[in-house]
């Protein structure tokens, strides 16, 4: 395989799993809103909690998570940009 | 002071723009003081900011081809991550989502989960190899991915479509709040709001755009925080009330057990004689509904709005101007964070909103109160006679009920400092901060669509030869149309028949999401089969649209698919059509499968030239 396939594969690979995160704060968690909803967290109910607030903070880290180890990957195949 | 350039002093510029700005606030709220009156302070507020991103658009004019669609790719990271947070929120953001929060408790907020999540998708599927392609627009990239005038056109299509929908929504929301604060007829505030958006943008384009969206972010967020972190202050609910509002959620919900959440019925409603648009609380704050339809309706949504959000071509488009392609992927995360800030205040004001007219314990509090005396406080005065609030006695015992209170959603954000008792400078930077909102994603929709037209339609199909300068000219003619036609259509008030702004969402999802993602991640995909998959999309959706809507067809919604839903159907049948008709047509040639190797490295050279 070369260089640039296996860097596709990786890359590849972290897209599904960084898709995997968006689907679990997005829709899997609010499969279970009104289960969840008796929970508490800060003292908010927690399914309301996670639609106010919680899941919007999950997917800010979420993309920044995701940029700095795309960018590892890209560096580490020799596709980094250099700075201009 | 200033040395080195222009992008190098960027955040010492800005800086000092945000304490000019802090210090005009204080200047007000001495007038204030001094016995300058309301109506003067409203004009003042709106007419000064105006005039400064008026200044930026001058100062940002230019005759270079990459500058006017591209702001000459220099944007750095975090400046674009507010340009785009601006570019995003619209005056309905600013306006009615509190609003929409206020009324339609968990539910609605399904809206916030969709209207952020979908960076996710936007961050890995598309914008940095959107940014790596170097298109000056997002037909031009299904344009060159597939080759051909045919598929570029129909990618115009969509976006024209999509872009149009959400655009009057926003000159209409100028239009609105022009007309209030300078104290004009809502059709001249349209016309003043529509130059405003064009003073802006058609000197400068992409770069008049990007420095004035910048300014209007940081007016935006200093507006809806200052009121959330006053109230919540002033009520004792807490000293910073994102993580501090679970009281009063708590006491919310207890209050709620204590009036009793009642439905009117329509008929009561009518012979009340409330004015259309105004609607009385009937669905629990916090609670969440049970059952598989609820979860359904919930989750939908979400995934209209997500997928709508990556397909969007006017937030795309902000992704070229950065430098390179992993800034492009960070400056998607700081877009968010931006973003993040109103969002999550949003619920949080219409907690605070809410316990200030529920709890009795509270001076605010009407509910429980008796009629007469709430009719006789000064900003329910005020609000009645511009039909904004209103009070029926359904029961006829002279006590308001919970259910006999209504208001229409925007008055969550534009009353609530009146309603707390802020003083009036706070009820000015309000509506500033709306008008930055509106005018923002105005122009952002405006230049989406005049560029599709002048590089797409214009430069690529019809005279390739243009120049420079003839090319500059076409596009600033185009803006200008666009604008116009918008602000008619505005103008003619008949938004109500246009439809929601979610609709825009579900147009993009069904006609680009997939030729956009697949044109990437695909090789596959051919030009047949982009053109037979966005015609197809968008044919379904809009025709469940028509079957589905109560002014058009009004036929009940199959599986709770209503007309903001629409885009679950458009999108895939798009994505069905398209894989089968690529897999009927030849595969596309060594040349374009090159090019796709070459989007998916982001070292290199753009795809696309600086200038093309």
């Amino acid at each position: 395989m070369s260089n640039k396939e296996k860097h596709w594969q990786k890359t590849k690979g972290h897209m599904i799993m960084t898709l995997c995160l968006w689907a679990f704060f997005s829709m899997v968690i609010f499969l279970f809103g009104y289960e969840i909803n008796g929970m508490s967290f800060l003292g908010y109910p927690l399914a309301y909690y996670m639609t106010a607030q919680g899941s919007l903070l999950a997917f800010v880290i979420i993309i920044f998570w995701f940029a700095n180890k795309q960018e590892k990957i890209d560096e580490e195949f020799g596709f980094g940009e250099k700075e201009d | 002071m200033f040395k080195g350039g222009f992008i190098q002093n960027l955040p010492k510029i800005y800086g000092l723009y945000t304490g000019g700005f802090l210090v005009f606030i204080l200047m007000m709220a001495i007038a204030e003081q001094a016995g300058v009156t309301a109506k003067t302070i409203g004009i003042l507020f709106v007419a000064f900011t105006v005039a400064i991103y008026a200044l930026i658009g001058y100062l940002s004019r230019t005759v270079q081809v990459d500058a006017y669609y591209l702001a000459g790719r220099q944007v750095p990271t975090v400046f674009n991550g507010m340009a785009t947070a601006a570019d995003w929120m619209s005056g309905a953001s600013f306006v009615a989502l509190a609003g929409g929060v206020y009324f339609g408790g968990y539910s609605y907020m399904a809206f916030l989960v969709g209207w952020t999540g979908g960076y996710v998708l936007v961050s890995t599927l598309l914008a940095p190899y959107l940014r790596k392609f170097g298109c000056y627009t997002v037909p031009d990239f299904i344009g060159t991915r597939y080759g051909g005038n045919g598929v570029r056109f129909c990618a115009v299509l969509v976006l024209v479509l999509a872009s149009f929908t959400y655009v009057t929504a926003q000159i209409n929301a100028t239009g609105t709040i022009a007309a209030r604060a300078l104290g004009i007829p809502f059709e001249a505030g349209v016309w003043v709001g529509l130059v405003s958006i064009l003073l802006c943008s058609m000197l400068g384009g992409m770069r008049a755009v990007t420095w004035t969206q910048v300014a209007q972010y940081i007016v935006l967020i200093v507006a809806y925080l200052i009121p959330v972190f006053w109230i919540s202050n002033k009520i004792g609910a807490g000293v910073f009330p994102h993580l501090m509002l679970g009281d009063e959620v708590a006491r919310i919900t207890q209050l709620e057990g204590q009036f009793g959440l009642v439905k009117n019925s329509a008929a009561d409603v009518k012979a009340a004689g409330v004015p259309g648009g105004l609607k009385s609380i009937a669905v629990a704050h916090a609670g969440v509904g049970a059952g598989g339809m609820a979860v359904w309706k919930y989750i939908s949504l979400a995934i209209c709005m997500m997928v709508g959000t990556a397909s969007l071509p006017h937030i795309l488009m902000r992704y070229f101007t950065t430098p390179s392609v992993k800034s492009a992927r960070k400056s998607v995360a700081w877009s968010l964070f931006f973003i993040f800030l109103l969002y999550s205040s949003a619920p949080m004001l219409a907690t605070l909103s809410k316990i200030s007219l529920m709890d009795p314990n509270l001076p605010t509090g009407i509910i429980g109160k008796s009629i007469a005396d709430v009719q006789s406080i000064e900003w329910v005065k005020q609000w009645s006679s511009q039909k904004q609030v209103f009070i029926a006695d359904f029961n006829g015992d002279g006590i308001l009920q919970l259910n006999e209170w209504f208001m229409r959603t925007g008055v969550v954000v534009l009353a609530t400092p009146e309603v707390a008792g802020l003083p009036y400078v706070i009820s000015g930077l309000v509506a500033a901060g709306g008008m930055a909102a509106a005018m923002s994603t105005a122009d952002g929709l405006v230049l989406a669509i005049s560029n599709a037209l002048s590089h797409d339609v214009y430069y690529n199909m019809i005279d390739p030869k243009a120049d420079v300068r003839k090319r500059l000219i076409v596009a600033r003619v185009l803006l200008i149309v666009v604008g116009a036609a918008g602000a008619y259509i505005a103008s003619m008030r008949i938004t109500s028949i246009l439809g929601a702004v979610a609709w825009a969402f579900d147009f993009a999802m069904s006609g680009l999401f997939f030729p956009l993602v697949l044109g990437v991640w695909w090789k596959r995909a051919t030009r047949e089969g982009a053109i037979a998959g966005m015609l197809s999309g968008l044919a379904a959706g809009t025709a469940y649209l028509i079957y589905v809507y109560p002014k058009f067809m009004g036929n009940p919604a199959w599986l709770g698919i209503d007309h903001l839903r629409f885009g679950l159907i458009g999108a895939p049948v798009c994505l069905v059509v398209m894989v089968v008709v690529s897999l009927m047509t030849k595969a596309p040639d060594a040349a374009t499968q090159r090019m796709v190797d070459e989007v998916r490295v982001p070292s290199g050279k753009a795809i696309l030239g600086r200038a093309h």
